[in-house]
């Protein structure tokens, strides 16, 4: 199973464990959840189970040793003199925070090891090599756990919540480890926090009609995002990326459309696979996809895409840091000196700056995943630097911010600033990345749209029939979300011959319009590799 | 845009985290409270509303 749109989950797995937990009473279904997740995590990455395992059982341990001392704190407390508080608060605090910073060292210790110590090391020599310096460091290479980016940061997330005080301890190991390991999301996300599903895994909701045709619906609808759009689009992507010297710059920004619009229904279309697993069982995931490209800004699409990666960077990165004690002097200082607009934004820069470094080092370890994660530092400040001095232009010339036209202007600005991004991310490299870039801003030309030649690239004029009615269909979709229509409650108050006409046809398309058999090969789930 | 009705600052992207930050500097400056991270949560901060109700908390807690 290296896939959650591949036949042997969605045929075999997925419908063997609703039928064993329908089966079940209700005290023992989160434990043919937990089996099933344990099984998928084996049948991905076999013997790095061990990891998973190790992982789950020190962040039980110290979750219960954050709370046995903050049950002690709370005694003494109690105990002592309102004059001695201070003093005892102090105390806990710094032993709290040394048990935090050890249990989270641990975790991202591994994360860091496993991932990233190959990249380090070969910088290093590279380094060493470039000093004269006669030394070589040994680079390692290590196996990569399935899925160890996205559960590391849900124990991070985890352990400084019991810290916060936002979420109790668990003494149940069992409750922990479907939390961490639970087979739908464990591959590619969302990031959930221990607040958000671990009741509900733990629960055993029953499964009802509602939650498995609902479930059902939403898998249908990230199959058709996958199977029709990304994995039709895979050929043309491949062709154009893995040579790209050989093309001029009109198919490279063809290229960087197709390769946005890849990603996003392969991602978000696993989501929705991801999330329609998890509703099956009655369990609602945080959303990771909310319309991005209908973003006016950068700021806002980072609001809409990979949000629990977003927001769990907001939470335990960003605001931490600029809130910190010298981060908070300097805002203070800053603001006396620059008002209250620029002030702000001088330690917030800092923060920002740190958080998108480990944004975009945590998407692979690589110097255009470190670029991809600059550019978007860059684009966000410099947004945010220019708005006064946009307020002040349009007024002057009197433009409404809030009219449709400059709201399109907005939003197709930031799409072709995303597209930019994502040929970084997708490039072979950074120097590849860089060399794609300069083809398309000095070789543009649309004489290959004009001569036909685009059409040899792997994917023919119904192929972009296809994926183009496709995408305008996801794009009905997405129009109908932000108006707050839900398309499954609308369908499913209809009457009888309606809904299955739909459902059928929805079956239909993917059967007929879908990109597999001979000619075409799926692309792998991108956001697994992270 | 009404800062003062809008009930839905966050969900509706009218605010960044940059933004936040401001505000959070500009709160403990006037009203002087310190608003701890926990509290940097989109229910304290989705309309001005819900700021009041932040910062009395946080006054009354001293």
């Amino acid at each position: 199973m290296t896939s959650y749109c591949s036949l042997l989950y969605l045929a075999v797995f997925l419908p063997a464990v609703v039928l064993v937990h329908r089966i079940l009473p209700q005290r023992l279904r989160w434990a043919a959840l937990l089996a099933a997740s344990y099984a998928f995590f084996w049948s991905v990455s076999g013997k790095l189970l061990v990891f998973l395992l190790v992982s789950t059982v020190s962040i039980h341990y110290f979750g219960l040793w954050l709370a046995s001392e903050q049950q002690c704190r709370d005694h003494h407390l109690a105990a002592a003199a309102p004059s001695d508080r201070k003093a005892i608060r102090h105390r806990f605090t710094r032993r709290l925070r040394g048990i935090l910073l050890l249990a989270v060292a641990s975790q991202v210790g591994i994360l860091l090891t496993l991932k990233y110590a190959a990249f380090f090391s070969s910088n290093l020599n590279r380094l060493l090599l470039a000093m004269d310096l006669p030394l070589h460091v040994p680079v390692p290479s290590f196996l990569l756990p399935i899925g160890i980016s996205f559960y590391t940061l849900q124990a991070v997330s985890y352990l400084t919540d019991v810290y916060r005080g936002t979420v109790r301890a668990d003494r149940n190991l069992a409750r922990l480890a479907l939390f961490l390991g639970f087979f739908p999301q464990i591959m590619e996300g969302p990031i959930c926090r221990y607040s958000q599903t671990a009741d509900a895994l733990w629960a055993g909701h029953p499964i009802t009609w509602q939650s498995l045709t609902f479930g059902m619906q939403r898998i249908l609808y990230g199959m058709i995002k996958k199977i029709v759009i990304a994995d039709r689009l895979n050929s043309l992507i491949k062709t154009v990326f893995n040579d790209y010297q050989t093309f001029g710059g009109g198919i490279i920004a063809l290229a960087m459309v197709c390769y946005t619009c890849q990603l996003y229904m392969d991602f978000s279309g696993t989501m929705d696979v991801v999330l329609g697993s998890a509703e099956i069982f009655g369990v609602r995931m945080p959303e990771n996809f909310r319309q991005p490209f209908f973003s006016r800004s950068i700021s806002e699409f980072w609001q809409r895409w990979h949000i629990t990666l977003g927001t769990w960077f907001k939470d335990y990165v960003f605001y931490p840091l600029s809130m910190s004690g010298p981060l908070k002097k300097l805002t203070g200082a800053a603001r006396r000196r620059l008002g209250v607009h620029y002030g702000p934004l001088v330690s917030g820069s800092i923060a920002l700056a740190v958080v998108w470094f480990f944004n975009g080092l945590w998407h692979g370890a690589g110097w255009h995943y470190l670029f991809f994660g600059f550019y978007h530092f860059a684009l966000i400040l410099m947004g945010s630097l220019a708005e006064p001095l946009v307020q002040r232009l349009t007024a002057f010339l009197h433009i409404d911010r809030t009219r449709l036209p400059y709201r399109i202007f907005q939003t197709v600005r930031t799409v072709l600033l995303v597209c930019v991004g994502e040929l970084f991310f997708r490039a072979n490299g950074l120097r590849a990345g860089l060399a794609m870039f300069r083809a398309m801003v000095t070789d543009f030309s649309l004489e290959p749209f004009m001569n036909g030649s685009f059409l040899s690239l792997g994917m023919d004029k119904y192929d972009f029939c296809i994926t183009l009615v496709a995408v305008a269909l996801v794009l009905a979709v997405g129009i109908l979300r932000e108006r707050g229509v839900s398309l499954r409650e609308t369908v499913a108050r209809r009457p009888i011959a309606v809904r299955w006409s739909v459902y059928y046809t929805a079956v239909l398309f993917l059967i007929i319009f879908g990109a597999y058999g001979v000619g075409y090969v799926p692309v792998d789930p991108i956001y697994a590799a992270f | 845009m009404d800062y003062a009705t809008c009930r839905d600052l966050i969900d509706s992207h009218y605010l960044d985290s940059l933004t936040i930050l401001a505000l959070v500097a500009e709160l403990e400056e006037n009203f002087d409270i310190t608003i701890p991270t926990v509290e940097i949560i989109p229910a304290n901060f989705n309309s001005a509303e819900d700021m009041w109700a932040m910062i009395t908390h946080l006054q009354e807690e001293g």
